[in-house]
């Protein structure tokens, strides 16, 4: 007698168990208020990202194609994967003396692990995250990134007044 | 329980007994509920394990051998590869071991940040484990729950630091820069919502006939085996093993705030579920504590370019969401460290399985491993 009392007790309580589930599913299912799917590909268009989300390593240009880089190696000492290589030329300057300046400041971004040693450590902040985080493409050397675009110089400092 | 606990019965109780006439069935490395690159030699009778053999290593990275030559400030993005799920909590072991060795003092809003972003990588972390775990269970519902509940966690922690899983935002001294201005009410909106979800979590999986049916009684482990077995985190508080570091040994906030370990004794694979059900909750009352008091202040010590430990040994252990981790550092006196050593709460998790598993179905198998959480590349390192 017992056994059948336990019996149609389990079936009770299971039913009232998928029940109590279904109940919080169902109500999902029928308030469409509540979506939290974001259409990715679709909403491309609108889809903006956190001010400090880090897509990939930078080196911003101002409207002159100037930027701040000096070529000094810091970054490339303190990233722990060398994904950053820079490579250096020496120019003569305003005033005839041969300088040391930045030729190509190459970015890994396969080998990035997005420490942020590189941003933090730059002594003249020449370099910042980017936003893109489609990185996907087609052949491996293409993630291989010169950061200084081509005919850019080096930004002058600015005098205090 | 109060003499002296005798280890070498259970030991024993674990020594495999391998025979030419086993019938071994492989389970992984890419088997879906081993969460990641792990091998299980499964020895059958039937369907029943007789005995277990994890194979480890699949994910092998030489993290340890890879610190030796990078400074303390590098080796910090290193160590978010190891348990990612708690890549926080990582980050704060060998940032507290450094502290210690330099004998340098935190400012304070760092230590409240610090303390808010465990708690908050620990409830993401159990978000996941609770997904996951019904998952392996066939209730593939609990995953969408529990990722859309995740994902507020990311929100905020993509907000502050710019990445959702691997952030080394914690450094040797401090943080990597000051956390976002909306950061403490995002915390507090966060508690306000998870608090009003919970009860669905109660009503989808924890009060669920067929859940119950296939985790009550399942992988038994007794409080001596999760000792033997170094088991901590919220699978050895599931067999009564006191062992929540925030407790015992507390490091950073932890001894000015007001909160309890979850112990329960029963210690199969149900109560492993709900201590970790019980230590979400637990985690909000913490955050609810921290974010309103977080005071301002700098986010950083003043720290030397180049980190150099004085020479000799130091020792940190942290919590993390799946147990004990603990950081040694050997130093020489050099900028690199001599020797690093990571004890991993998942690697002395993983032993206990075949312990736990012997005698069982292999269905519960899956159960089992899922109540311990492994994170896999924790065990290789």
């Amino acid at each position: 007698m017992n056994s059948i009392i336990e019996y149609f007790t389990d079936i009770y309580k299971g039913v009232r168990s998928l029940w109590a589930g279904m109940r919080v599913t169902g109500k999902y299912f029928v308030s469409p208020g509540e979506i939290v799917t974001e259409q990715y590909p679709e909403n491309r268009a609108t889809l903006k990202m956190e001010e400090r989300f880090k897509g990939e390593v930078i080196m911003p240009h101002d409207e002159n194609n100037q930027h701040r880089c000096t070529g000094c190696g810091i970054c490339e000492v303190n990233c722990p994967n060398g994904s950053i290589e820079i490579i250096t030329k020496r120019t003569p300057n305003e005033e005839g003396k041969m300088v040391r300046v930045i030729d190509k400041h190459i970015y890994h971004l396969a080998m990035c692990t997005f420490c942020e040693l590189c941003i933090k450590t730059c002594p003249s902040n020449a370099l910042a995250w980017g936003q893109d985080f489609e990185h996907a493409v087609f052949d491996r050397s293409k993630l291989n990134k010169v950061l200084n675009k081509p005919g850019s110089s080096l930004k002058k400092k600015e005098v205090k007044s | 329980m109060n003499s002296p606990i005798d280890m070498s019965e259970e030991i024993i109780k674990n020594i495999i007994v391998k025979e030419d006439d086993d019938y071994i069935v492989n389970m992984g490395p890419q088997h879906p509920s081993t969460h990641g690159v792990l091998r299980l030699e499964v020895c059958l009778n039937g369907e029943t394990v007789k005995y277990m053999v994890p194979h480890i290593g699949y994910i092998h990275r030489a993290i340890e051998k890879m610190s030796e030559s990078d400074t303390y400030k590098q080796i910090i993005h290193l160590t978010d590869r190891m348990d990612y799920l708690s890549a926080h909590m990582n980050n704060e072991a060998i940032c507290l071991a450094v502290e210690n060795a330099l004998e340098i003092e935190v400012p304070e809003r760092v230590k409240y940040i610090r303390v808010a972003l465990d708690e908050l990588s620990r409830v993401a972390s159990h978000h996941l484990w609770w997904s996951a775990f019904g998952m392996d269970l066939g209730a593939l519902t609990t995953f969408f729950y529990g990722m859309r509940d995740r994902e507020k966690i990311l929100a905020i922690f993509e907000e502050s630091f710019g990445s959702r899983l691997l952030h080394s935002f914690v450094t040797p001294g401090g943080l990597m820069h000051d956390v976002h201005p909306n950061f403490q009410k995002h915390i507090m909106e966060f508690v306000r919502y998870f608090r009003k979800k919970l009860p669905e979590y109660k009503q989808l999986l924890t009060d669920n006939v067929i859940f119950h049916n296939r985790t009550k009684g399942i992988g038994y482990m007794s409080r001596e085996t999760a000792i033997a077995f170094g088991v901590t985190g919220p699978s050895g508080r599931g067999s009564g093993f006191s062992c929540d570091v925030r407790k015992t040994a507390p490091y950073g906030l932890y001894n000015e705030i007001n909160f309890k370990e979850i112990l329960h004794d029963e210690g199969d694979s149900f109560t492993r579920y709900l201590v970790r059900m019980e230590e979400m909750e637990e985690s909000l009352n913490i955050l609810e504590q921290v974010a309103d008091n977080i005071p301002e202040g700098d986010f950083t010590a003043k720290m030397k370019p180049i980190v150099k430990l004085p020479e000799g040994e130091y020792y940190q252990r942290v919590e993390t969401a799946r147990g004990e981790l603990g950081v040694y550092i050997v130093s020489d006196g050099k900028k690199f460290p001599y020797r690093v050593k990571f004890r991993s709460p998942n690697f002395s998790n993983l032993f206990v399985l075949n312990t736990l598993a012997m005698e069982h179905l292999i269905a519960d198998l899956v159960t089992i491993s899922g109540s311990l959480d492994l994170v896999i590349p924790d065990i290789d390192r």
